[in-house]
């Protein structure tokens, strides 16, 4: 297990490193760079040679940028909102955005996981039928689709929540946006779970533990869902992808100030340096996201948990 | 003890019953009529109705991407500034009330239902005009362009299957084969990858390229093919060790004959079904760009693009969304229901349960 | 006779729905399990022998259907006889009094009957906890002592074990060891040695033996191999095509076989001493449920088929007061047709064999 651990951690890491370089290269090479913009006055030019060292190699400024990356340095925007450091801009909006993916990853995964379970326990009737029609929409229909339809229903025409996102009433008009989201995140999980469940319920382990006679509910969830968890818990790591994807339009037709939005405005109005910060910190959400996945599936099978020291690789 | 040995059987018995019994047919092993894996797989996907109706509207939808531009007499870049706006309008449909051209509008003074296409008090100039979807804010056809828009999506869908059926099946197949080092290094280059979101690979590389077809393209290429790397080489994992491997092996069979005629064969099923899947996600990820405005520069049009620009002017003319977004899903409603239905034909651990 | 019935199985017939029709898989059994003794089920794959005592756990899958029959277990654990009719009950009712508690089971493959994510420990206190209420001290102390039983060395250490750390063989002892926990009185074992290796196999059934002089349970066994209930059974049932085709005692099976199946088994055992060049093979395939049946449904392999047996099925006709067959050979009318010779040496051999190994 401690190497299983170890060898996730070096490759997230790599994986870590390999996007701060690439997106130093950009920074160096790309003709539209705020390093080489014809707008910057000279001495901006030579604030930023001196705060980026551009007269070291690139070896060493590379060092630096990765040392400023990761302490939180990102640099000031451009044309979004002129010199403002980007941690400002991204102090407020960072919290909005976790908040709300967290919901929907909350959301999606309960909701899924009931829907999946009762199309498992009740395979080949209605419910089955009604759970598979709902996932197979839920996976079939980009969130923007959910968003349109409930900002259009219950927004615009019922006026039950705010068409557009309010600080002053942060729960009530994160609820759309959480649900939007939500539901590619609840059709995948309810998938899985019945795929998993129906699988596990068929096995020669439940059949032991029906003939001990052990009561429903312990069969249910001692016995099956904790053995169709584990492979569940792979889905997720995807999932967090399609929610970053999806938080980009839901946060643009909400007008959430989430940085789902700041990213779209930064791509719409060339701000390269918002983009590079942007990218970093998805990827960076991205990578610990997966880790704690992969980490968490290790601790949940004893199968890798308890796997000798060199025979864990997975295949 | 004695309950079941008495028969009391009112059986006449035959003169002929206790002689022994000729020319029966002993000894020759009953032959079921045997199916083939494909005619199995065949059959178990027609039975399959989800999958059969995902296929059939596939079909439809292709049909529709090829002609439907050509079926009226707009094109999809033709502006008709004067047309702008203009809800549905279908033959038939219009003297049942619905698509009739009417859509209705909430002013300030409450809501009225506006048709511009026939005006009592005046004409029109429209009075012959049918757009079936509508048309947009600077008067192009919606119908001509939701289909021109669906060549986009079915292109990515193709570029989808190559990307995977090309350079990740082929990744898989050789790094689950070899194993050892070069396994090793070929999964840990596609781990770091993967660990960069889609997202992140796609927006800086519509920094350092003009957003377009080819950026897209390009994209997908880098990203597609992960998954299916990861299907092929845990199949050749559980094959390679297997006994038939090992006698074509001893047959002096080589390795790159091997991979491709003896392994591919046997798991070029589950290689579909993978590639089916990644279609769904090749779509909404083109989707996705287009509506953020990083799609195929204008007047082109996908179908993303489409639901963008009809979102600015969604709640006064809501309908110009509707047929991008019915079309997109009904795309990726029939492919999941394909894939499904071909995982479903493929997998005979499903079967009978 | 004098022996106390534990189960006793009348007339039992159930059938499975399926895409294809159909499939009457139990065609009227009956049987009957006495206490402290061992009955084998024999029979081809699809002859119904995992069915039945699916029937009897009351854990048939959710398309098998019970069309008529019953089985009644009686218990004597208490002191009295206590008579119970399985099939009257729920699936709830009987795991909570029947599986586990009185009747337990030991499934064929080892390495997929365990619960992967849990101990061991864990997986044989469970039923203790549930049907006994026992305190948590002393299900440990009873499953240490199980595992040693079952002949795990250092019990203690392998409580927390994971079935993934464990050999086929000795996943095999914690199955039994499961199955004993609550001191069922009957114990069903669904093929428990056919996915493990030869010497394997032999050690586990003694151990079976073992337990079952030390606590008097009575064991049902269900195998296709003969050299299995040789070793085993007091009483053997033979089915085919969902119905017992002949049953008795274990010498009498294997002594006087009297039905046609039951002598096509014996030759087709593989055996050492066989010179023969070609292992005898029952011809055909086994009979497809899916037809209706008309007449005996083993005619069409049997060389000893009368016409009868293609219009009229064979009621069972008693040979001794232990002794069952059902085949028209057995007739009054019928002619004499006796066992084939070969199979008639090979009887004789073993027989002799067995002298030789001082009677076991």
């Amino acid at each position: 297990m401690k190497r299983y651990i170890v060898k996730r951690i070096c490759i997230s890491a790599a994986t870590l490193l390999v996007i701060l370089l690439i997106l130093f290269l950009m920074l160096e090479l790309m003709p539209g760079s705020p390093f080489n913009d014809e707008k910057l006055t000279q001495s901006q030019v030579a604030l930023l040679n001196a705060k980026y060292g551009l007269d070291k190699p690139v070896f060493i400024r590379f060092l630096n940028y990765v040392k400023n990356m990761l302490s939180g340095d990102f640099g000031v925007s451009y044309t979004i909102s002129k010199n403002t450091s980007i941690t400002t801009l991204l102090s407020t909006r960072l919290p909005i955005s976790i908040r709300i993916g967290g919901q929907a990853v909350l959301m999606g995964t309960v909701v899924g996981l009931i829907l999946g379970l009762i199309a498992a326990l009740n395979h080949n009737t209605i419910l089955d039928t009604l759970t598979t029609v709902i996932s197979v929409l839920g996976v079939s229909l980009p969130s923007y689709v959910f968003a349109l339809g409930l900002s259009y229903t219950l927004g615009y025409q019922f006026k039950w929540f705010p068409l557009l996102y309010q600080q002053q009433e942060a729960v009530k008009s994160s609820v759309l946006p959480t649900i939007s989201l939500a539901m590619f995140t609840v059709a995948t999980v309810a998938r899985f779970t019945r795929t998993e469940m129906l699988e596990v319920l068929g096995s020669d382990y439940m059949l032991l533990a029906e003939s001990k006679g052990l009561p429903g509910w312990r069969l249910i969830l001692i016995h099956g869902l904790r053995n169709a968890l584990i492979p569940i818990v792979t889905v997720l790591a995807p999932l967090v992808v399609s929610l970053m994807t999806g938080s980009l339009v839901v946060e643009k037709i909400f007008s959430i100030p989430g940085i789902g939005s700041l990213l779209v405005t930064a791509i719409q109005s060339n701000d390269y340096n918002v983009i590079v910060t942007l990218a970093f910190i998805y990827s960076a959400m991205y990578i610990g996201i997966m880790l704690a996945v992969d980490i968490l599936y290790g601790l949940i099978d004893p199968r890798i948990r308890l796997a000798k020291e060199d025979d864990y690789e997975q295949s | 003890m004695s309950s079941h040995n008495k028969e009391t059987v009112s059986f006449e018995f035959k003169p002929d019953d206790f002689l022994m019994a000729e020319n029966h047919s002993i000894g020759i092993d009953r032959v079921y009529p045997a199916q083939s894996y494909w005619k199995d797989v065949l059959s178990s996907f027609l039975k399959n109705k989800g999958a059969a109706a995902g296929f059939i509207a596939i079909v439809f939808v292709i049909f529709m991407a090829i002609a439907g531009p050509y079926m009226n007499g707009y094109t999809y870049n033709e502006q008709i500034i004067a047309n702008q706006n203009l809800a549905p309008r279908v033959p038939v449909l219009e003297k049942w009330g619905i698509m009739d051209g009417s859509e209705t509008m909430s002013t300030s003074t409450g809501k009225v239902t506006v048709n511009r296409y026939i005006d009592s008090k005046k004409t029109t100039g429209l009075e012959k005009t049918y757009y079936w979807f509508g048309t947009d804010v600077l008067g192009r056809d919606m119908f001509t362009r939701t289909f021109m828009g669906t060549r986009i999506s079915l292109y990515i869908a193709l570029v989808a299957v190559l990307v995977d059926m090309c350079f990740g099946m082929s990744y898989g197949l050789i790094s689950g084969y070899f194993g050892g080092a070069v396994d090793n290094a070929m999964q840990r280059f596609a781990e770091i990858l993967n660990g960069i979101p889609t997202l992140v690979i796609v927006t800086l590389l519509m920094l350092v390229l003009k957003p377009g077809l080819a950026t897209i393209t390009l994209a997908l290429a880098i990203t597609g093919w992960i998954g299916m790397n990861r299907v092929a080489r845990a199949q050749v994992l559980k094959l390679k060790e297997q006994e038939f491997i090992l006698a074509s092996r001893t047959l002096g069979a080589g390795d790159f004959y091997l991979i491709f005629k003896e392994i591919l064969p046997n798991i070029f099923g589950q290689l579909i079904i993978m590639s089916m899947f990644s279609i769904p996600n090749a779509i909404f990820t083109e989707a996705f760009l287009a509506f953020i405005g990083l799609g195929v520069p204008a007047p082109l049009a996908s179908l993303g693009s489409l639901i963008s620009d009809a979102f600015k002017s969604f709640t006064t003319h809501p309908f110009m969304i509707i047929s991008p977004v019915v079309v997109l899903a009904v795309i990726m409603l029939s492919f999941n229901m394909l894939a499904d239905g071909l995982r479903d034909a493929f997998d005979p651990k499903m079967k009978e349960m | 006779m004098n022996k106390d019935k534990v189960l006793s199985i009348r007339d039992l017939s159930i059938s499975f729905q399926t895409s294809a029709g159909e499939v009457n898989a139990i065609r009227g059994v009956n049987l009957d399990l006495y206490q402290g003794e061992t009955l084998a089920i024999v029979g081809e794959s699809g002859s119904g022998k995992s069915v039945t005592v699916k029937a009897i756990m009351g854990i048939l899958s959710g398309n098998g259907k019970i069309k008529s029959g019953t089985i009644d277990f009686t218990s004597r654990k208490s002191g009295e006889e206590v008579k119970e009719a399985l099939l009257s009950y729920s699936k709830k009712e009987m795991r909570r009094r029947i599986n586990g508690r009185r009747i337990a089971m030991v499934f064929q493959d080892p390495m997929t009957s365990l619960n992967p994510t849990m101990p061991i420990g864990s997986q044989i206190m469970e039923g203790m906890r549930y049907h006994y209420k026992t305190n948590k001290k002393e299900a440990y102390e009873k499953a240490v002592k199980l595992l040693d039983l079952v002949g795990i060395t250092e019990p203690e250490k392998r409580m927390k074990s994971y079935p993934h750390q464990l050999s086929g063989g000795m996943r095999q002892r914690v199955v039994i060891a499961i199955a004993l926990s609550c001191d069922p009185e009957i114990l069903i074992c669904d093929e428990p040695t056919t996915a493990l290796d030869v010497t394997i196999q032999a050690k586990i059934l003694e151990l079976i033996k073992e337990i079952q002089k030390k606590t008097g349970i009575s064991v049902i066994y269900i195998t296709h191999d003969l050299g299995v209930v040789a070793k085993v059974a007091d009483y053997v049932a033979v089915m085919y095509a969902g119905k017992v085709v002949e049953k008795g005692l274990s010498e009498e099976i294997f002594y006087e076989p009297r039905h046609p199946y039951t002598w096509g088994l014996l030759s087709a055992m593989p055996d050492l001493n066989t010179d023969d060049e070609v292992l005898y093979t029952i011809p055909g395939s086994p009979f497809n449920l899916l037809n209706k049946t008309e007449g005996d449904a083993f005619a069409e392999r049997n060389r000893f088929a009368l016409n009868i047996d293609y219009r009229l099925e064979p009621p069972m006709f008693q040979i001794t007061e232990t002794h069952y067959a059902a085949t028209w050979l057995l007739h009054e009318n019928a002619p004499a047709v006796s066992m084939p010779e070969a199979l008639k040496e090979r009887i004789k051999r073993m027989g002799e064999e067995v002298d030789l190994r001082g009677g076991e």
